[in-house]
């Protein structure tokens, strides 16, 4: 019933793929995982604690069922961002990498610039490169030239809940594309996920709105549930929009008229 | 002997391999990645890869991300 799809030659039933951070404990995060039914996760590349054992997030993910996805999150030059793909590769078990570049703090935007860059040196590097970037199709298309092997568009700034702020863009973005398009950051809830899903894109991708939730578990069901909706509506071809209204009910046989 | 570790000062037994200083720190091999001296290591050349005075290692494990 539901459509798979396919990034670099690995398929996916699931089209909702979820971060690790900022959960309220390493247990809800498992539970959350679970309940959105993701088959890929982000995880961050860190500095191990030296002074301290501490838990490990790995031993709440399964490897057999969850794919690792590791991330270049707070890398601002493309060295940075090159260098922890690298040593995410060697942590982990794939040459798969989201790529960010980060070009402001307070809104963290890519630097198109350097993610471009970042992108030519990792791909032509063997890596499966997945970049994280603003909703203009342009950009899109260079990522997309430059190798990558989906790309991420982003709805709204991370962490900022506000949904698909450009949705005709994203559209646009998808229409374009010849690799797979992933709304990546700024979804809030459940109705932010289905539209992007409506708009013909691939897969979403969260973290915030699932681990930011009051309740982490039930969001992240609740997305599940959105994202099938979503991508269930797409393939089955929504009415058209009119400015008028067009009857349900027959004209016909009225009754005293 | 001192080295940098993870960007601060640190006293080792050495020289000593990277296995053996993640052995040292009681850090998982499995679960980690290592840089010496801005190089990242494969895996497979943590027994044989020795780390010396001066030297600046990293090592970088995953936490949770977006």
């Amino acid at each position: 019933m539901a459509t798979s799809f396919t990034i670099a030659g690995r398929t996916f039933r699931s089209r909702l793929i979820v971060g690790t951070g900022k959960y309220p404990s390493h247990a809800i995060m498992r539970a959350a995982h679970e309940a959105s039914g993701a088959e890929m996760v982000t995880v961050a590349v860190r500095r191990v604690d030296i002074t301290r054992q501490t838990e490990s997030l790995l031993d709440y993910i399964d490897p057999a069922r969850i794919f690792l996805l590791p991330n270049t999150a707070a890398c601002y030059t493309a060295d940075e961002a090159i260098r922890t793909a690298q040593l995410g590769r060697e942590a982990g078990m794939s040459n798969w990498v989201k790529l960010e570049v980060i070009g402001d703090k307070d809104t963290l935007f890519p630097d198109n610039e350097a993610l471009l860059e970042a992108t030519r040196v990792l791909v032509s590097d063997g890596f499966v490169v997945l970049p994280y970037t603003n909703d203009d199709p342009v950009m899109c298309r260079k990522l997309e030239e430059a190798g990558a092997a989906a790309v991420m568009p982003l709805g709204a700034p991370i962490g900022s809940g506000l949904g698909i702020q450009n949705p005709n863009n994203i559209r646009i973005i998808k229409a374009q594309a010849g690799v797979p398009v992933i709304v990546d950051a700024g979804v809030g809830t459940a109705s932010d996920a289905a539209i992007a899903m409506e708009l013909g894109v691939d897969g979403v991708l969260m973290n915030t709105a699932i681990a930011g939730a009051e309740d982490p578990v039930r969001m992240a069901e609740a997305m599940r549930l959105a994202v099938q909706a979503g991508r269930l509506a797409y393939e089955s071809g929504r009415i058209a929009r009119r400015m008028y209204a067009s009857a349900s009910s027959p004209f016909e046989g009225v009754v005293g008229r | 002997m001192t080295i940098t570790l993870n960007g601060d000062p640190h006293d080792v037994p050495g020289p000593l391999t990277v296995s053996d200083l993640l052995s040292h720190l009681q850090i998982d091999s499995r679960r980690v990645a290592v840089e010496l001296n801005l190089v990242v290591l494969k895996r497979h050349a943590f027994e044989t890869t020795t780390i010396n005075e001066g030297d600046d290692v990293e090592i970088v494990n995953f936490v949770g991300g977006g």
